[in-house]
Parts: C-alpha cells; sequence; structure tokens
C-alpha cells in the first residue's frame, strides 16, 4: 500500500495549462463577440447566438478539464523535437505567402518546395531553388492550362501567351 | 423498385466509359496515397476538391470514393514493406505484416492483405447496397430534434469514445465547433466572430482546414522528429502467390474481419483504425497457433486488412443515408457533395436515385480495379516507397497550397506594397495549430468533422427550438431522440469506466511491485 499520491508532488504541466489558458481565452472571445452581437427579441432564444453560447460554456469547461490534467500529469508522453526543420517549414510557407502575389505562382512555390527540402536536410537552396521553380512551374502549367485553374502568374507565368 | 433493380441500374451508369475513367483515376490516386507515408485519402480528396469544381458531380464522387477504397489498399503495402503505416488503420497490418516480410512471406502478405480487402469490400459494398434504403426509411420520419441527437451521437463517438483521451477528443471536436461559427449566420445575415475580416464572411473551408492539419500539420511533425532514420523497404521475394495453406488460413480471418469492420463503421462508432484493432485482438483470441502471433501469423495480416475496407464501406451508410460524416475523409466528402448542391441525407435516395446507385455500383467496380492493380502491379507501387523524403514533402507542400490556392486565389490580404493570399495565411495558422495538436496527443479528425458538422448541428437545433418556440425540452420529446442521447452517454462513460478500470489495475499492480 502506499501513502499519499505521488502525482501531485511533481510540477504542474506547463504546457497543459497554457493549453488551458487558451481555451479559456477562446471561450471568453465568443462570449464577448455574441454580447455585442445586436439580436432582434424574437430571436432571443432561438437566434443566431444560442449555439455559440453552447460552445464557448463547452470550450470553459474543457479549459478547467485541462487545469485538471495538467495537475494530474495526463498528457502523453512528448517527444523532444527539433524546431530547427520546423522553422526552415514554417519559413517556407512565409517565403511563399510574401513572394506568389507579384512573383508568381511558380517563383513562391519554388522557394516552398526548396525551403522544405532543407527541412529535411536536402540543400543547398542555390541548387534546389530552381529545381523547385521548375518543378513548380511544370505543376502550374498542367492545372492552370490544363484544368483551367486560377493560379496566381508572375513574370515567369507571363512567358506562356 | 427493389435494390436489385436499383443497383443493376447503377452497374450499368457505372460502366460507362467517362465513370469508369473516373474510378480509374480515383484507385489509382488512393493506392499511390495510401503507399505514401505522410498522405492520406482525406488529404487527397481534400486537394482534390477545388480540381473538380467544373467535372461532372457523380464522376467526381465516384473519383473521391475510389480513392478512399484505394486508400485502404495502398496503406497495406507501405505498413509490410516499410514497417510504417502508410495509413492510421494500418498501423496492425505492420505488426505481422512485416515480420512475414522480414521472413521473406512478403508476397503472401501482401496477397492475403489484397484479396482480404477485396473480398471485405465487395461485402461490405453490397451490404451497404442493402442496409442503405432500409436506414433511409427509418430516417424519413427523422425531426429536426432527432438529426440533432443523430449529430451528438456522431460528436461523441467521433471524439470521445475512442483514442486515449475523451477529454482531449473533446477539445479538438470543440476547436472543430468554434471553427464551424466564423462566418455569416445563414438564417439572419449577421456576421459572427469575422472581425470586420471580409475574408471571414464566407467562414472556413473544410478543406482548407484539412489540408492545413493532415498536409502542413504532418510535415511539421515528421520534419521536427529527431529519430527520424532512413527505413529500408523490403524486397518483395519469392512468390506473391498465397499457398493452399495460406489460403486456408485466410478466408475466416476476412469473413471476421469484414463482419466486425462494416457495423462498426456503420454505426458511427470510429473508423477504420478502431475495427482493425478489433479484428486483430479478436484473431489472437480465435488462432488456432497463437504462439505465431509477434512472428509473422497471416490472420493478423488477413483480417484487419478485410476490417478496415469494410468499414471504409460501412462509414458511407450514414454519410450517403444521414449526410453524417465519422470519419476525416467521409467529412471532406460531404464537403464535396455540398459543392455541387447535393446534400447527402434520406433526400438524396429519392432526388437523385441515378446519382446514388451508380455511385454505389461503380464501387463495386473499383474494387474489381484495385485487385488488378495492387497485385499484379505491386512492384510499380514497391517504387514509390523510394521516393527521398525531402522531395516526398517538398512536393506534399506544393500541391497542399496549390489545392488551396486553386480553391480561393484571390490576392486580399495587404502587408506594405505587397498582396498576398488570405487562404494561405489560414493554410499556414491551421498548419501551426496541426502541429500543435500532433505535439500534444490530440486527435485530428474531430476538428474537421466538428468544423463541417457544427453548423449542420445549429441548424437543427434552431429548426427544433423554433418549432417550441424556444423550449429545450423540445429536444428530448421522442424516444428516437432519448434512445440516441443515451447511446451517446454511454459512448462517453463506457471507455471512461474502462480507463479507470485499466488505471486501478495498474496502480494495484504498483503497490503489489512494492510489497
Amino acid at each position: 500500500m502506499t501513502s499519499g499520491n505521488p502525482n501531485l508532488s511533481r510540477r504542474p504541466d506547463g504546457a497543459a495549462l497554457v493549453i488551458a489558458a487558451i481555451l479559456a481565452l477562446i471561450a471568453a472571445v465568443i462570449f464577448w463577440q455574441m454580447s455585442q452581437m445586436r439580436v432582434p427579441p424574437i430571436q432571443a432564444r432561438v437566434g443566431p447566438t444560442v449555439f455559440p453560447y453552447i460552445i464557448a460554456a463547452g470550450l470553459l469547461a474543457l479549459s478547467v478539464g485541462m487545469v485538471v490534467s495538467a495537475f494530474r500529469r495526463g498528457f502523453p508522453e512528448r517527444d523532444d523535437d527539433n524546431y530547427i526543420p520546423i522553422a526552415w517549414v514554417i519559413g517556407g510557407l512565409v517565403a511563399q505567402l510574401l513572394t506568389i502575389g507579384w512573383a508568381g505562382f511558380s517563383v513562391g512555390t519554388g522557394l516552398l518546395f526548396a525551403f522544405t527540402a532543407m527541412a529535411f536536410g536536402r540543400g543547398p537552396l542555390w541548387k534546389t531553388i530552381p529545381i523547385g521553380i521548375v518543378f513548380a512551374f511544370i505543376v502550374w502549367f498542367m492545372f492552370a492550362k490544363g484544368l483551367q485553374l486560377s493560379l496566381p502568374m508572375g513574370p515567369l507565368e507571363r512567358l506562356i501567351p | 423498385m427493389d435494390t436489385f433493380g436499383l443497383l443493376a441500374e447503377g452497374l450499368v451508369a457505372a460502366l460507362q466509359w467517362q465513370n469508369l475513367l473516373y474510378a480509374l483515376v480515383g484507385v489509382t490516386l488512393g493506392t499511390a496515397v495510401g503507399v505514401l507515408p505522410g498522405i492520406g485519402p482525406a488529404l487527397t480528396v481534400a486537394l482534390l476538391l477545388p480540381v473538380t469544381y467544373r467535372l461532372d458531380p457523380a464522376g467526381s464522387l465516384i473519383m473521391f470514393a475510389g480513392i478512399y477504397y484505394g486508400g485502404m489498399y495502398g496503406g497495406s503495402t507501405t505498413s509490410i514493406l516499410l514497417n510504417t503505416p502508410g495509413e492510421s488503420a494500418s498501423i496492425v497490418t505492420a505488426l505481422e505484416g512485416n515480420k512475414m516480410a522480414r521472413k521473406g512471406r512478403g508476397g503472401p502478405a501482401l496477397a492475403t492483405a489484397a484479396i482480404g480487402s477485396f473480398v471485405a469490400g465487395l461485402i461490405a459494398t453490397l451490404a451497404l447496397a442493402f442496409v442503405a434504403p432500409w436506414v433511409v426509411k427509418f430516417a424519413l420520419a427523422f425531426g429536426p430534434a432527432e438529426y440533432f441527437a443523430l449529430m451528438v451521437l456522431a460528436f461523441v463517438t467521433v471524439s470521445a469514445a475512442f483514442g486515449d483521451s475523451a477529454l482531449r477528443g473533446l477539445t479538438a471536436l470543440f476547436i472543430g465547433l468554434g471553427l464551424g461559427i466564423i462566418g455569416i449566420d445563414l438564417q439572419t445575415g449577421q456576421a459572427r466572430l469575422s472581425f470586420g475580416i471580409p475574408d471571414l464572411l464566407d467562414g472556413i473551408e473544410v478543406t482548407t482546414l484539412a489540408v492545413a492539419l493532415f498536409a502542413i500539420g504532418e510535415t511539421l511533425k515528421i520534419a521536427a522528429d529527431r529519430n527520424l532514420v532512413k527505413e529500408e523497404v523490403l524486397a518483395v521475394k519469392g512468390s506473391v502467390w498465397m499457398t493452399r495453406e495460406d489460403w486456408k488460413r485466410s478466408w475466416i480471418p476476412w469473413l471476421r474481419g469484414t463482419a466486425i469492420g462494416f457495423p462498426i463503421g456503420a454505426m458511427p462508432a470510429g473508423g477504420a483504425d478502431v475495427s482493425s484493432f478489433l479484428s486483430y485482438s479478436a484473431e489472437k483470441t480465435f488462432a488456432k497457433r497463437p504462439e505465431e502471433f509477434g512472428h509473422g501469423a497471416i490472420e493478423g495480416v488477413a483480417g484487419p486488412e478485410a476490417a478496415n475496407n469494410a468499414s471504409a464501406a460501412g462509414t458511407l451508410v450514414p454519410l450517403l443515408t444521414l449526410g453524417l460524416p465519422t470519419t476525416a475523409t467521409a467529412a471532406i466528402m460531404l464537403a464535396g457533395f455540398q459543392q455541387f448542391g447535393l446534400q447527402p441525407g434520406p433526400l438524396l435516395f429519392t432526388n437523385n436515385a441515378s446519382l446514388v446507385w451508380a455511385l454505389i455500383a461503380s464501387l463495386l467496380v473499383a474494387n474489381f480495379m484495385l485487385i488488378v492493380l495492387n497485385l499484379p502491379l505491386i512492384g510499380l507501387w514497391v517504387k514509390l516507397l523510394t521516393i527521398p523524403r525531402p522531395w516526398l514533402y517538398g512536393g506534399i507542400l506544393v500541391f497542399a497550397t496549390l489545392g488551396t490556392l486553386g480553391a480561393n486565389g484571390a490576392m486580399s490580404g495587404h502587408l506594405g506594397p505587397i498582396t498576398f493570399s488570405f487562404e494561405l495565411l489560414l493554410l499556414l495558422a491551421f498548419g501551426i495549430l496541426g502541429y500543435l495538436l500532433r505535439r500534444f496527443g490530440y486527435p485530428i479528425a474531430p476538428v474537421v468533422v466538428g468544423l463541417i458538422l457544427g453548423p449542420m448541428a445549429e441548424q437543427q437545433l434552431r429548426r427544433a427550438l423554433s418549432i417550441s418556440q424556444g423550449d429545450f425540452a423540445i429536444l428530448f420529446h421522442s424516444p428516437i431522440a432519448i434512445t440516441l442521447y443515451v447511446v451517446a452517454a454511454a459512448a462517453v462513460l463506457v471507455p471512461l469506466y474502462f480507463r479507470l478500470r485499466g488505471k486501478g489495475d495498474m496502480l494495484s499492480q504498483m503497490a503489489s511491485d512494492e510489497d
């Protein structure tokens, strides 16, 4: 027989507490936004605010549950994640986001391709960026010309009439 | 007309060359994505939705269903030869299948998986054809209150009944439900939670969310893994064909797997992974030689593979008859129906009967295509496994952003002089969400199901409440609704009891160890 609860002696799970706080924050935002809405009196009981209030109440309850779970260390063991590749992938998505509007689909997406390859250990960028641009250009040609998908154009895409 | 007549008519439609072509494209793509680790059928259907805007609705839906079935077939190849499941439902197959491949029996393992999938797919699709009209008859009696109860049941089974924590499952569900509120309320025209951003008025696209959670979230998680080693692909040695002994040991597990998988898929009780786990443990219990389990028992491949295909067919029962998606892939297929202005449910069977039966019949056709694709052409698929990871994931992200831009390519965001696509920004944000969900052990499917089913549940709730003029008691007025709530409560409480008991057992174990 053991006396006392060994789980309580450990520190609560910090990340779980942060998640609980975020859930509570989302619930608060929904409550606030719904209270700002002007609902005609006829719809007060079955109007557009009823369901969101239910969701917000649910999120609040789950947030409390997360706090309890944090103190009981109820979360599974977390892997020791390597953040450098994550930064490369996110960097690739941001690079694409910021370039695609003026440089066109191929250049933006080529950057994304090269940055992602870098995250998985394939470089250097001066080799993979051209590969990515050519690949993205072929994809653009197939989908924009073949399937009439409307994809952003840049100087490179305008070369094709 | 009886089911046979309708099915025969469906077959005639399914055998038209355009539909055969759509089915072939679907099963080929499905097998490819099933084989490739990191992408599954849900993601593929989501990526293809924008591409199919201008195509024929029946053909597109046939293609989507082909992808779903093909994904179930292809996943087994990866599990057996690589020991990394191609999709979640094939985790169990890796247990025995990879052991068989290591012993040089990869051929028979692939064969029993493919033939088992075929047998299960055939029986389960026929079961779908015969069960569906019956469910439709039943569902026509449903009012808004019953539909709401049904959706509550689906919410609970998708998020809380399985998986390792009801709390995290429900949290994932409520994140999806919360995202579902965003946009213009269809009944009053008022904007909710859009914070003055015009792009949010139309709500969050299911495809954007699904592509972000599955493609970007998964890529981030895999990229972050320090322990990632290059896995060795086992060559298929010897004959692909099974011996007489293999057949004898496989056919009962195929049938048993089908019997387990179809009802689980059909009963909103969780996806294919649940049924394949249950089938595996059933085979272990009934095995004549249980000592072989863990060392390459063919029953352990035959049963679960049959079960996951049968449950894929089963999932189509609630999807087509009630409009109720119970897996992520089904949720995105529902979005596919909606894209063509079709609402799955009992009315679909009366208003679009020819489309529904062509779809069901084409599943039978797809099954025949898949057995051909997966047995004689297996070598081709194995080659896909040798694509280096940097190119594979680079390519996945290229197609992920392509699909998103194809759905909504408007450059509506501004950052100084630079214009950017708001949809891509959402994709990035949800991608990071997908990574965080994976990191902290939250399931992904409930978020997607919550987003698409939430607004539908709200609609039914408000319909029910306006009939009763705001009295919530109407929700519990009919025996059907009460029964559904009782089942929903049981779906949360019973696993909770098992978890507590499991924990109790562990605690007593610890105590006795100390003695």
